[in-house]
């Protein structure tokens, strides 16, 4: 079988398409390429709904663990120290099991102990905690000079937000916040070992790494495909992140312009 | 554990709870947060260490070292932790069982690798196959901490070698010019002083650490996410004398607060120790001290 049959049967394997049987013996390099690279759907999936719907949210909850009243200040603090302070893979398992007898009363939640829509609503949350501690010390360092520049443009409440509060804040917040995109997309490798289960095998990229490395015993062949995998997508995540960075700054002379810098992983 | 507990029919409200919670397995999830504690007890320093040795190893004059401190470091930094401890796990038991065998039986002649398996003769088992089920739990242990310091000390290194750049250079060059040597002036004058600037990376890797102890799950530990699974699991009258149904959301629940009030409390403590650390620093933080809560009155001002 030439390394095509092996990308036609497998390249979409996470989602069910194709061959319906995984490998089970005499694994070759080409299927453990194309199985872990069709877990990245996956991860990606995860990664990009969890970090543009986290980012509304998080916008929201800075905001409001801003703002001088305590009604608004307390419950952001709270959702804040809830996500940040446990770990993300209790968070799964309780989620997952929340679910579970949720579902025994109310069969609405039956699609939410599914990983499509159960994980994804966990690590929603997840980073919208983290980017809003993020976001909140950007619109802390806010300069007061901006805003005392827009109250003399006679802009208050929603314009003044808009046009020079939330651009300043994104700009600050944002080499940080590329880090905590890297590190979501990491955590997205989480859902398949905690207790979401991947149905008829349908699981990420990790998923797939770990099951060549239980059945070959081999882990020095698919943990580096995996590291590969992962090596691109950060590359890529900081390409993507890098252009708005550039968009952000781009107002700016040239040797006050924020450069983003990878800093020292996270593990939730 | 009571002995009103003897007969589970009667009981009722917190008589039935508080024997509930000591049962046998119970005891089980409570020596498992004892693993945890242990395992952060003996990571932490350990990880501290290797951390030490790679960023001095990346500041190195000799390249080839300061190569490897500086991969060692940026190679944890794009691919998923996890990733790296379910290698490590597996990685670390067959390198030494590898060893041991070179070692062991110089005279084996057949290939390690037979298609999907991984054989040494058996001297060079680890543990051996006779030994008691306890050193395979130990065994198992020690191979979680040194992944965990593996990992841990990249990121320590990361932290650290940040620190040690951060010292301010007149520092060092004073050192040379009072006649130290490299050495001396790495050991008496940079070590003493980077503390203050790796407290908080070091600070928040303690937390991200803490935030990483349920992984030990997935290294086959009997840790307190195993526990909690198995104890909130459906329990029927014919295996145990307090059946229930599912209540693993109240085990994960209650590691969730567990979790939270472990964090912050930590969160407390090192803020005492940055406060105590920063005293009488030529930093910020310690100047805002020497000038006392008038002094921040001014600032706020």
């Amino acid at each position: 079988m030439s390394c095509w049959d092996t990308i036609a049967d497998y390249a979409l394997r996470s989602q069910g398409i194709g061959e319906r049987l995984l490998p089970r013996s005499d694994f070759t390099l080409c299927q453990q390429f194309t199985l872990i690279g069709s877990g990245m759907i996956w991860n990606i999936y995860f990664g990009v709904l969890a970090l543009v719907s986290g980012f509304m949210l998080a916008t929201g909850v800075a905001v409001a663990k801003a703002h001088h009243q305590l009604w608004l200040r307390k419950p952001a603090e709270w959702f804040i120290f809830v996500f940040r302070g446990s770990p993300l893979f209790i968070q799964f398992f309780f989620a997952y099991f929340l679910f579970q007898s949720l579902k025994a009363g109310y069969p609405f939640f039956g699609a939410f102990t599914a990983a499509w829509l159960g994980a994804l609503l966990v690590l929603f949350l997840n980073t919208a905690a983290y980017s809003a501690e993020i976001f909140y010390g950007a619109l802390m360092s806010v300069p007061k000079g901006d805003v005392e520049a827009a109250d003399a443009y006679g802009m208050s409440g929603w314009p003044r937000f808009r046009r020079v509060i939330w651009p300043t804040m994104l700009r600050l917040a944002w080499p940080a916040y590329t880090n905590e995109a890297i590190f979501l997309f990491h955590a997205t490798t989480l859902v398949f070992f905690s207790g979401f289960p991947a149905s008829q095998q349908r699981g990420d990229a990790l998923y797939y790494a770990s099951y060549f490395a239980d059945k070959t015993f081999n882990p020095f062949i698919p943990y580096p495909i995996l590291a590969f995998y992962f090596i691109l997508l950060t590359l890529t995540v900081i390409g993507l992140f890098g252009l708005v960075n550039k968009r952000l700054n781009h107002h700016l002379p040239k040797d006050r312009r924020a450069k983003i810098r990878l800093r020292v992983n996270l593990i939730r | 554990m009571f002995e009103f507990c003897a007969d589970p029919a009667s009981l009722a409200g917190i008589e039935w709870l508080s024997c509930y919670l000591t049962t046998g397995k119970h005891m089980g999830l409570y020596w498992a947060v004892g693993t945890v504690l242990l395992l952060l007890a003996i990571t932490a320093p350990a990880a501290l260490l290797f951390g030490f040795g790679g960023a001095s190893a990346a500041r190195s004059h000799f390249r080839p070292l300061s190569w490897f401190g500086k991969g060692y470091i940026a190679i944890v930094r794009g691919v998923p932790d996890i990733a790296f401890f379910l290698f490590f796990v597996i990685a670390l038991d067959q390198g030494f069982e590898w060893i041991r065998h070179q070692i062991k039986c110089p005279d084996w002649d057949q290939p390690i690798r037979q298609g999907n398996d991984f054989i040494v003769c058996a001297a060079a088992k680890l543990p051996l196959s006779s030994s008691p089920q306890v050193y395979h739990e130990i065994y198992g242990f020690f191979l979680a901490v040194l992944t965990f310091a593996i990992v841990f000390g990249a990121f320590a290194a990361n932290v650290l070698y940040g620190a040690m750049r951060a010292v301010p250079h007149a520092q060092m060059e004073t050192a040379e010019a009072y006649g130290m040597s490299h050495r001396q002036a790495f050991w008496r004058i940079m070590v003493p002083q980077m503390w203050v600037y790796a407290l908080p990376g070091l600070s928040n890797l303690w937390m991200v650490l803490i935030k990483a102890t349920p992984l030990l799950f997935l290294l086959g530990v009997e840790d307190i996410v195993y526990w909690a699974r198995e104890l909130g699991g459906m329990k029927t009258p014919q295996f145990t004398d307090y059946p229930h149904a599912d209540w693993r959301v109240w085990y994960f629940l209650a590691l969730l607060v567990f979790y939270l009030a472990f964090t912050h409390v930590s969160e407390i403590v090192l803020a005492r120790i940055s406060r105590r650390l920063s005293h009488g620093q030529a930093t910020l933080a310690g100047e805002k001290q020497r000038k006392g809560p008038r002094g921040r009155g001014k600032a706020a001002a």
